[in-house]
């Protein structure tokens, strides 16, 4: 950060300079810890992108190979023609835009009205928000079990979908009641002055400001059904029914893992949630009332 | 909620028109956030409240595969929970999710505001190198981060053990991460910890770029050192988002399930049973339901005994909104 000399006391100076001095070799120091920290912690991802690229010879050397240099593709091959894995990426694309449209739409009403309106009962209804997401899923997932085996929904992806939305519908009310408050009310008392209806106010002035904030909360929707585990391997039994992590988790049986191809489907997994991550990790970063995005 | 009388309601609009509108169009206005309301309530009551209320019959019955062919438990009092709190190894279990989160919660924290601190200190280039190797990071799937560092420490081809012996900190050639549980515990707890430090650093970070550097150098004027100005300005400061790191990561943290349920290829010794673990087996691999739904169910308790605080600081942000 570039040190404010001006305005700096007369009497400063010298110290100021000095600590400058030591300051630049001192950044130094700091960009070479911070260079190894960012070693330390990006080495994961990196060993298992280098892996799913590695040919065989090399993932299972006496000596690690750091970097693929022989670069082959057959993990990624191998990984793709594994049985169900097509079948299971449709299943995940079908549960997690099911669950993105239907909690988006329940979301929207609700979160308006907590947004928009003072009424009784508002404050109670943001508490009950909060605290159903405390509620542990590993928890729900006995009686929500007994109760879709008793309406003959187990291993059906209906089930499922009925299922996420417990963790999905309240985080995505939550979000979107914060974006819409970041609307101002005199945009909208400016619209309904002109003459127009509350709703039309709201369709012309409140919508295409949250247009933004609706594409975040529906990303954050899908990273969080794309990524549940344990609802979708306790729910569905037939391998091709299940779903992307479900079908990576069932790679690892015993010894003797194929850890190419293993490492080429996790890269597969993980890449659509990295990209959209990306896109939108500025509003997560920011968004601490949001905070709850963590697999 | 939606049955409580309408007219309490004050649409918040009001003022900005004065004349007085119909009755019926003022009822009408009244109604509709109960009426927006509705379809989200009824499904969260459905989806969620139902399965709570389920949870809570089933752990006062005996709900095993017999009465899961007839869908219908059959009521025993309070006898599963006073089977589970004289089992010794439920006791264990309970101090050890304790430990275990406390273990994961300091470590992420502390680790988290260290490279915060950081990124305070690096130069732009690297700041951007770092931030984005974090939310790389904090992007992976629990369940990928899970396989990445199974096969890390594999006992074979692993890079952990090579790493080690050729640093002469030991011979780990085919060591076994998980025979003795301390070291398989440890992997475990590095897996989330670097997991979950990503979005503590980020958060930590925006926080302090908002601690005025006035206030930090005109504490080093006065002699303050870096760890005093530390303590004495800037955690202060961040209270409020420490106050919510850590009940979140305490939530998150006490109900892992994921990472020790993969790791072990889902068959867990009693040494890895963490109480989501032990409802689990309870229930899906020994079929007692009404037992695992007693263990859960303490699980929740506990929860929202914790959660507490963490809610008490969310509504208090929502209404300053």
């Amino acid at each position: 950060m570039s040190s404010p000399l001006a305005g700096a006391p007369l009497a400063g100076v010298p110290a100021r300079a000095r600590r400058r001095r030591g300051g630049r070799r001192g950044r130094l120091g700091w960009n070479a810890l911070g260079l190894a920290v960012f070693a330390l912690i990006i080495f994961p991802v990196y060993w298992m992108i280098a892996t799913a690229f590695k040919r065989g010879s090399d993932i299972f050397a006496d000596t690690p190979v750091w970097f693929p240099i022989h670069p082959t593709l057959s993990n990624f091959t191998d990984a793709i023609h594994r049985p169900h894995f097509w079948a299971d990426v449709k299943n995940s694309l079908i549960i997690v835009g099911c669950v993105v449209a239907l909690s988006l739409v329940l979301a929207f009403l609700a979160a308006l009205a907590l947004a928009k309106f003072r009424f009784y009962g508002r404050k109670a209804f943001i508490v009950l928000i909060i605290g159903v997401q405390m509620i542990p899923l590993n928890a729900l997932i006995i009686p929500i079990y007994l109760v879709l085996a008793k309406a003959n929904q187990v291993d059906k992806l209906s089930g499922v979908i009925i299922t996420y939305l417990t963790f999905v519908l309240p985080f995505t009310v939550w979000t979107l009641r914060g974006f819409m408050i970041g609307v101002p009310r005199e945009l909208e008392e400016a619209a309904q002055v002109d003459g127009s209806t509350r709703f039309g106010a709201f369709v012309r002035v409140l919508l295409p400001l949250i247009g933004p904030g609706l594409v975040a909360t529906s990303i954050f929707a899908f990273i969080q059904a794309w990524n549940e585990f344990i609802m979708a391997y306790v729910l569905l039994h037939s391998p091709e029914k299940q779903t992307l992590t479900v079908w990576l988790a069932s790679f690892t049986t015993n010894r003797g893992t194929a850890w190419g191809p293993l490492m080429a489907g996790a890269t597969l997994t993980a890449l659509p949630v990295v990209i959209f991550f990306v896109a939108i990790q500025r509003k997560i970063a920011f968004g601490l009332t949001a905070g709850a995005v963590r697999g | 909620m939606s049955s409580r009388s309408p007219a309490a309601a004050a649409p918040l609009a009001a003022p900005s028109v004065s004349r007085r509108r119909p009755l019926g169009r003022r009822l009408r206005r009244a109604a509709a956030p109960y009426a927006l309301l509705l379809p989200a309530a009824a499904v969260i009551a459905a989806v969620l409240g139902y399965p709570l209320y389920y949870l809570v019959r089933l752990s006062f019955q005996h709900y095993g595969l017999f009465q899961l062919v007839r869908h219908k438990g059959e009521s025993i009092g309070t006898a599963n929970y006073a089977e589970i709190f004289h089992d010794s190894l439920f006791w264990h279990v309970v101090l050890r999710t304790i430990a275990f989160t406390f273990a994961c919660v300091s470590l992420t924290i502390v680790l988290g505001t260290l490279v915060a601190l950081l990124l305070t200190k690096v130069g732009p280039f690297i700041r951007l190198l770092l931030t984005a190797g974090l939310i790389f990071v904090w992007a992976t799937p629990v369940v990928v981060a899970v396989d990445i560092w199974q096969w890390m420490v594999d006992y074979e081809f692993g890079v952990a053990n090579w790493t080690l012996t050729a640093l002469h900190l030991g011979d780990f050639n085919h060591h076994d991460w998980f025979a003795n549980p301390w070291s398989g515990w440890a992997v475990i707890v590095s897996l989330i910890v670097w997991g979950a430090i990503p979005f503590v650093t980020i958060t930590l970070y925006a926080g302090l770029t908002q601690v005025s550097r006035d206030l930090t150098e005109a504490a080093a004027i006065d002699g303050a050192g870096p760890w005093r100005s530390f303590r004495d300005i800037t955690l202060p400061l961040l209270k409020p988002i420490y106050v919510i790191l850590i009940s979140l990561s305490i939530i998150w943290d006490f109900q892992v399930f994921n990472q020790v349920w993969i790791i072990r290829n889902g068959s867990p010794s009693t040494d890895y049973y963490l109480m989501s673990i032990y409802a689990y087996v309870e229930s899906f691999k020994i079929s007692e339901y009404g037992l695992g739904s007693a263990i859960a169910l303490v699980m929740v308790a506990i929860m929202l005994l914790i959660s507490f605080v963490y809610i008490r600081q969310m509504v208090r942000i929502g209404d300053a909104e």
